[in-house]
């Protein structure tokens, strides 16, 4: 009998959640997410777990970061209004580095927009929504068993690297059932964050100016230990001096600079000899997929590039990739986001071609082919 | 006065309010309180949000988390239902409370989660330097209230009461011992309780008004202020203009993360013994 099942982006993301240790989950219902908190919903009372629906969605990511200072692992969904009020307590665990998972299943923005159609606007917004230099991962699956896999890795880089990490779906993707094959929970390598052993002298943000991660200890625990927003030294104590300041920020986003080969991911096909890279994540890599397959059957040497991971966005390979290729087509569901890096990335080398779909559908495969073999811009 | 030292972090004292600040007298009840209860240190965990009150638990000796504007409550309800057997308080001023943590302040009511809520109410923004806060009484002046607030203010106990907290009481600081007595008994009242402490911000709200000094002030609370036992027996014409001190309010119902519990053992139990298939997800963790 093999683990084969017929499952939704968004159940199989909870069950990578799950697999991974999520032990508490708070959350405020929202399209096209809410299949996630139902199943938390159901799950977590049976494996000790917590499960709250919370007033609103600012209330959930404020409900997670408490009980994650508490040791536990700790999730919230939501879609783009939801995310947009998350967005300040999300500053508030980069700087306080306590380790969060966030979903967003994006839909059609800005505002109530469209609330069961997919989108791809929130690219930007999941790196620089928060005021102020922050870290953040944002991880992008691009089917159903990747909801798995990456939700199962956000956890993984939020325990290690004390940070918060966006899993970011779009409407497809959370709600496309597709038969999943998943992995045998005994094989997955579970993360957990790195804790003290002893009160004595344990100072709750004492690291390596160089990236250094600090030993996250427990509330309840004998530490006695004090975190806050604001600027601290390693005493966890607020301070104004310029000094703390500034090594203190260099350190929060160099911390992911540095393990960016270890989070870095992505997913190529048939990019050995193409001429034409096209790059796309989520649902509208899936409709490029098939766009490059049917333009290799008809003998032009189209690629696929697609990022898993979005920022930080696998810069050297695909820059490998780029500077052999003669056009760079980026399809994406929104006015130029993902674009942008790109265009960034490959600077004047090679023409990048923007196509941007929103008007609250999926792309056909038939509009990026059209593209690929000259069609209109 | 050791009893209440060691609950301390006293090497992160002095404090930064401003000289005559009420907040540290209702600091010290607050400690007070936890010391005649002999609260164990290391199961004690005070949260706060943002404003002067909210700078209160970085002199305090337990787990403290200072989080973001409004959000206490929130950040606090992760953390009790994460770890019931934690007492859990959240100190938070009149604007982080009613204005921008509204919504938690009365969801946390309703669900009777075991948190202890004491407000700083000196009825201004302190920390912004004075601007009119949803406890701001009609007619006194702030800085965005130039001409006397025009807006109504709360009665914070009737909607603490109202949205379903079990346990709620009132005191100034003139009124010291009684708030001391509140907050012990609302720190022992299993369940959502608030002790609203009214206290003085001679900087902002008292300059503004001309209420003259710290003194001053604390005599201005003590006049509006009549025991809730006494006016039970006075006419309604004679406590215009006053407040209520004392409890106002004590009727135990069930708590949210008991209440959690008990569910989720009914659930485990039924999942346990139930042989129709295989676990699919997930791993034990408490």
């Amino acid at each position: 009998m093999t683990n084969a099942k017929l499952m939704q982006g968004n159940e199989a993301c909870t069950l990578g959640a799950l697999a991974a240790g999520l032990d508490f989950f708070a959350g405020y219902p929202i399209t096209p997410s809410t299949e996630i908190a139902e199943l938390c919903a159901e799950e977590l009372p049976k494996i000790g777990g917590r499960f709250i629906q919370m007033e609103d969605e600012i209330g959930s990511i404020a409900a997670i970061i408490g009980a994650s200072l508490t040791g536990r692992k700790v999730m919230t969904a939501t879609s783009g209004p939801g995310f947009s009020l998350m967005q300040e307590n999300l500053g508030y665990a980069g700087i306080a580095e306590v380790p969060i998972v966030i979903v967003n299943v994006q839909r059609v923005g800005p505002s109530t927009g469209q609330p069961t159609s997919p989108s791809q606007g929130d690219v930007m917004q999941s790196r620089w929504g928060t005021h102020g230099d922050h870290p953040v991962v944002v991880l992008a699956p691009g089917n159903v068993k990747e909801c798995y896999e990456l939700t199962f890795k956000a956890f993984n880089i939020a325990e290690q690297y004390r940070v918060p990490v966006i899993v970011l779906m779009d409407e497809v993707i959370g709600h496309m059932r597709e038969k999943v094959i998943l992995p045998d929970i005994a094989t997955l390598r579970i993360v957990n964050r790195k804790e003290p052993e002893t009160p004595a002298g344990y100072l709750p943000y004492e690291a390596d100016d160089d990236g250094g991660v600090p030993l996250m200890a427990r509330f309840g625990q004998g530490y006695r230990f004090h975190v806050t927003g604001l600027f601290h030294d390693d005493t966890g104590f607020p301070s104004n001096k310029s000094d703390i300041t500034n090594r203190f920020t260099r350190r929060l986003l160099r911390k992911v600079e540095k393990a960016e080969p270890a989070i870095r991911e992505y997913f190529t096909e048939s990019t050995d000899d193409c001429d034409i890279l096209v790059v796309a994540f989520g649902s509208s890599a899936m409709s490029s997929l098939s766009a490059v397959r049917k333009a290799r059957a008809s003998g032009i040497k189209a690629g696929l590039f697609r990022p898993k991971t979005i920022w930080p966005f696998p810069e050297d390979s695909f820059k490998e990739l780029a500077a052999k290729a003669k056009r760079v087509i980026v399809p994406e569901m929104n006015l130029g986001q993902l674009v942008l890096e790109i265009e960034r990335l490959v600077g004047c080398k090679a023409p990048v071609e923007r196509l941007s779909k929103v008007n609250g559908e999926l792309f056909k495969p038939e509009e990026i082919l059209s593209r690929i073999m000259g069609g209109a811009k | 006065m050791s009893d209440i030292l060691k609950y301390f972090r006293q090497n992160r004292l002095p404090h930064i309010w401003c000289p005559g600040c009420g907040h540290g007298t209702a600091t010290g009840a607050l400690v007070r309180a936890i010391a005649k209860l002999k609260l164990d240190k290391n199961k004690v965990v005070v949260v706060s949000g943002i404003g002067c009150s909210s700078r209160a638990p970085g002199y305090l000796d337990f787990d403290t988390l200072h989080t973001t504007h409004g959000r206490a409550l929130a950040f606090a309800t992760g953390i009790k239902l994460s770890r019931p057997d934690l007492k859990v308080i959240v100190l938070t001023g009149d604007g982080d409370c009613t204005a921008i943590g509204g919504n938690h302040f009365i969801h946390a009511a309703r669900r009777n989660i075991d948190i202890t809520t004491i407000i700083l109410n000196n009825n201004i923004y302190g920390m912004t330097s004075g601007q009119y806060s949803p406890m701001t009484p009609k007619g006194m002046l702030g800085t965005t209230a130039p001409y006397g607030n025009v807006e109504r203010c709360f009665d914070l106990a009737k909607l603490a009461i109202a949205a379903g907290a079990t346990y709620v009481g009132r005191a100034t600081t003139y009124h010291a011992t009684l708030l001391e007595d509140l907050i012990g008994k609302a720190l022992i009242n299993k369940g959502f309780s608030v002790v609203e402490a009214v206290d003085q911000c001679p900087t902002y709200m008292g300059r503004k008004n001309k209420l003259g000094t710290a003194v001053d002030m604390l005599n201005w609370l003590k006049d509006r202020a009549v025991n809730v036992k006494a006016a039970a027996v006075m006419a309604p014409e004679k406590l215009e203009g006053k407040f209520l001190v004392g409890e106002l309010y004590n009727q135990p119902e069930p708590e949210f993360t008991a209440e959690y519990m008990a569910m989720a053992e009914q659930v485990r139990r039924k999942y346990d013994n139930f042989q129709g298939g295989v676990r699919e997800c997930g791993q034990n963790s408490d």
